[in-house]
């Protein structure tokens, strides 16, 4: 290859891609190429996951067995929730980094290009491993998502299948959490200190180190389940001295960071479509970093919390009780802040901060009855109900994925050049606003009342509330659709939109042009925070 | 061709990690359908592994070669220098899960299973008469009577070796910063030929252990905890003596200056790794 240095580019606005068609996308290497394929991606597999939730819910809206057979519900609930979590709302936030971090820092790209291309292009070969299975003798795991042994080793032919996806879908969350960590460490402009990047950044670079403290164990342990399932070893067989218990704390001690995970990097979103829409800079920004960090320290040591009624010494359900309660005190300086940032604001309502509006109400409500739920004597009447059902659909749909649509709303006219149809942004969140509490909110109440998660048929006291909630869900699934479209009309054409798009929001992203010119900084920019020196 | 410019490096297009995930694709598909009973899975895996293996050379072939033609900045070299240690930094997590899997059996499970705590009844009523050991195989005496791979034998030759080849590699490297090149070829040689002893007499260990001892991955916890820890840690010795022959391969032909020579550092950060994890893998899995 021709390697010489003295390539030189001052102006760089007239570089585009160097490949058109198929081999833009399949050998990208540019951050905005890579960040496409990743949203766009996470969007076909959220209506992949959607699906299989609309089964679910067909199936309880009535009691007793209309569609599915209970061992095929039982692989619905499995792959919605593996699909969901590993291949949409993960998926989603590293397009929103590789779109958003190199701009807010005032980097060219990612540290390490060629590696993002490998992190996003192993994620639809992982996919099509996982989704395979539902094809195969025996059908795809059933056991739930968190692959609980001895049930999952029950596992028909599917069963290395997924203990594979898994590994393929780690190795590409561990790289493009490098990256990440790298990009903003190394290649952030030399005039941003730490302390002074934004929120996104932030959540992400504490987000990215949470993903390579966990994401090996996870990996670690289900390859404990590949070797007893083929290799006859007694990791989590009694009879060897083993415990399958160890698998729960295996997989909860990733498990538990994963769901901060998937929700700071919405705090991070969430962060900046406040302030923007307030007229105001974030309140309380250097207190948002140390929560998120406190965050993510206790998260890592509250996995038990999940395992209640597993059995455990009592010392370690007060610890673990105790340490989980902390938590709500680092997420309520975060409520407050955000609160605090809409005080006195000059406010508007676009559907970007109707969505961050909602994300703060709806999320608090998932954060309360986490709350309950941490209590050790509540969480064995709630355990396995469709009360923690209610209580993780809070803080991931209206709380993660509405990050992700109030981001996608935000940052569409910086990606594509165009406006979105406000109206029908409008009409699109109050569809999704009314329909998520349809679904999730009687399920508090069947929940509490003693209807069990992952059963495919109730006692008939609960019809009503069922029904409500599969309304609500195909409600909501189908509003999904109006957020294509207008993603799709955003992207055709629409009204120019300007490089600061929005009335002077703050951040480096805004003072290049609509859309962002394919590689963005060649050389450092300067960066001047707007609110004094360390705001 | 990449392009670069007087602050960053971005490369252009690549069809490598396609390939790459392409190649593991096929390799863990045909590895499912072998696990499954099929046997021509494994033709694919073979296939799979091979695609691997070539993306291996041809994508650090291109780096190295863009190394040597001065397209990297000191920037490009912090990335690189970053990157590395966060890699490291997930495989010491990796590490930590079968270690924390070896502390649970022994402090937690085991003792349990011997009714410990408040699980008298468990012993009682599922495995009477079964006593808290180290080393053990379970109430279930899985696997069948065994002996235990003793700590003093090759697993303490096997301690010298690694130890000795992290000081022959520091000596090399300080070979390498003070440019003498002679110096730096042979105790780079030595270092991996260390490596490969170190693995000639792991499979020797092996072997022992499934002729001799009855200790084999289905003795029980003992005995997955034992394969599994020192099986994955004999993997990454197998990686990075590869590497370090590689490493000395590229000093052969003249590559590296006392300045920059990223490629010799981050090799030699993944061999102290693989180094420090054997001294817990000897105190805890074969010592105490």
């Amino acid at each position: 290859m021709s390697a010489t240095v003295a390539d030189m580019h001052d102006s760089h606005d007239h570089h585009g891609p160097v490949h058109t068609g198929i081999k833009r996308w399949l050998f990208a290497t540019n951050h905005k190429d890579i960040g496409t394929l990743y949203l766009v991606f996470a969007l076909v597999m959220l209506f992949v996951g959607g699906l299989m939730a609309l089964i679910i819910r067909a199936e309880l809206f009535q009691p007793g067995l209309q569609f599915v057979d209970p061992d095929f519900f039982n692989q619905m609930t499995t792959m919605h929730a593996l699909i969901m979590v590993f291949g949409m709302i993960m998926p989603a936030f590293a397009g929103f980094a590789n779109w958003m971090i190199p701009m807010m820092i005032g980097a060219p790209d990612m540290a390490l290009p060629r590696l993002n291309n490998w992190s996003f292009w192993l994620l639809p070969f992982a996919a099509t491993l996982l989704v395979s299975t539902l094809f195969m003798p025996g059908g795809a795991p059933a056991s739930g998502w968190t692959l609980y042994p001895p049930l999952v080793l029950q596992t028909g032919d599917a069963f290395p299948f997924a203990i594979f996806a898994i590994h393929l879908l780690g190795i590409s969350s561990i790289m493009a959490a490098i990256n990440i960590i790298v990009t903003i460490l190394n290649l952030r402009t030399p005039s941003m200190s730490l302390l002074q990047m934004p929120m996104f950044v932030w959540s992400w670079l504490i987000t990215a180190y949470l993903l390579i403290l966990v994401m090996p164990v996870l990996a670690g342990g289900v390859t404990m389940l590949l070797m007893d399932q083929f290799f006859g070893t007694s990791f989590f067989e009694a009879a060897g001295g083993g415990d399958p218990v160890l698998f729960q704390h295996i997989f909860w001690f990733f498990g538990h960071p994963e769901v901060y995970i998937i929700i700071l990097p919405a705090f991070g979103i969430i962060s900046h479509v406040i302030p923007a829409f307030s007229r105001k800079p974030l309140f309380g920004h250097n207190a948002m970093v140390y929560a998120t960090a406190c965050i993510a320290f206790l998260s890592c040591v509250v996995w038990a919390h999940h395992m209640f009624t597993v059995g455990m010494p009592l010392a370690g359900q007060m610890f673990f009780m105790f340490a989980t309660m902390l938590i709500a005190i680092p997420t309520g300086v975060k409520i407050f802040n955000w609160t605090a940032t809409m005080w006195q604001g000059a406010l508007t309502f676009e559907t970007p901060m109707l969505f961050a509006i909602a994300f703060l109400f709806l999320f608090t409500i998932g954060g309360f009855t986490g709350v309950m739920m941490a209590m050790v004597p509540l969480d064995f009447q709630y355990h396995d109900s469709y009360f923690i059902v209610a209580h993780f659909h809070y803080v991931l749909v209206p709380g993660a994925l509405f990050g992700a649509i109030a981001g996608c709303y935000f940052w569409l006219p910086k990606w594509t050049g165009h406006m979105y149809d406000e109206r029908l942004g409008k009409i699109h969140f109050w569809l999704t606003t009314i329909f998520v509490n349809l679904t999730f909110f009687p399920q508090h109440f069947v929940g509490l009342a003693g209807m069990p998660r992952r059963i495919p048929d109730y006692a008939v006291q609960f019809t009503n509330f069922n029904m409500m909630s599969s309304i609500g869900a195909f409600g909501f699934g189908f509003s999904q659709l109006l957020l294509v479209y207008v993603i799709y009309k955003c992207v055709k054409g629409g009204a120019k939109a300007t490089a600061e798009v929005w009335d002077n929001p703050e951040g480096l992203e805004w003072t290049v042009p609509s859309p962002a010119p394919y590689h963005t900084f060649e050389v450092p920019p300067v960066y001047t925070p707007r609110y004094g020196a360390t705001h | 061709m990449a392009q670069a410019s007087s602050k960053y490096f971005v490369p252009e297009s690549t069809s490598w990690p396609l390939i790459t995930s392409i190649g593991l694709f096929i390799m863990m598909g045909g590895l499912s359908i072998l696990l499954n009973g099929g046997e021509i899975g494994q033709y694919a895996a073979y296939v799979g592994v091979a695609i691997v293996i070539w993306m291996v050379f041809v994508w650090f072939g291109e780096v190295i070669g863009e190394s040597e033609n001065g397209i990297y900045n000191d920037r490009v070299d912090m990335s690189f220098r970053m990157g590395m240690f966060w890699f490291i930094f997930s495989e010491v997590m990796f590490f930590a899960c079968f270690f924390g899997a070896l502390w649970y059996t022994r402090n937690l499970s085991l003792p349990w299973l011997g009714g410990e705590g408040n699980n008298f009844f468990t012993n009682q009523l599922l495995w009477e008469g079964f006593e808290r050991t180290w080393p053990s195989n379970g109430p279930g005496n899985n696997g069948g009577a065994f002996e235990p791979m003793a700590a003093m034998g090759i697993p303490a030759i096997n301690t010298a070796i690694l130890l000795t080849s992290g000081v022959t590699l520091t000596v090399a490297h300080h070979a390498l910063k003070a440019g003498k090149r002679g110096v730096l070829n042979t105790f780079l040689a030595l270092t991996f030929i260390l490596g490969f002893i170190f693995i000639g007499l792991q499979a020797e260990e092996y072997i022992v252990a499934y002729k001799d001892l009855n200790l084999t991955l289905e003795t029980g916890v003992y005995g997955a905890t034992f394969f599994m820890l020192t099986g994955f840690h004999g993997l990454h010795v197998t990686i990075g003596a590869t590497m370090l022959l590689v490493i000395w391969l590229r000093c052969l032909k003249g590559h590296f200056t006392p300045k920059k020579h990223f490629a010799f550092e981050g090799v030699a950060w993944y061999w102290h790794f693989v180094d420090v994890v054997w001294l817990g893998l000897f105190i805890f899995v074969y010592w105490l």
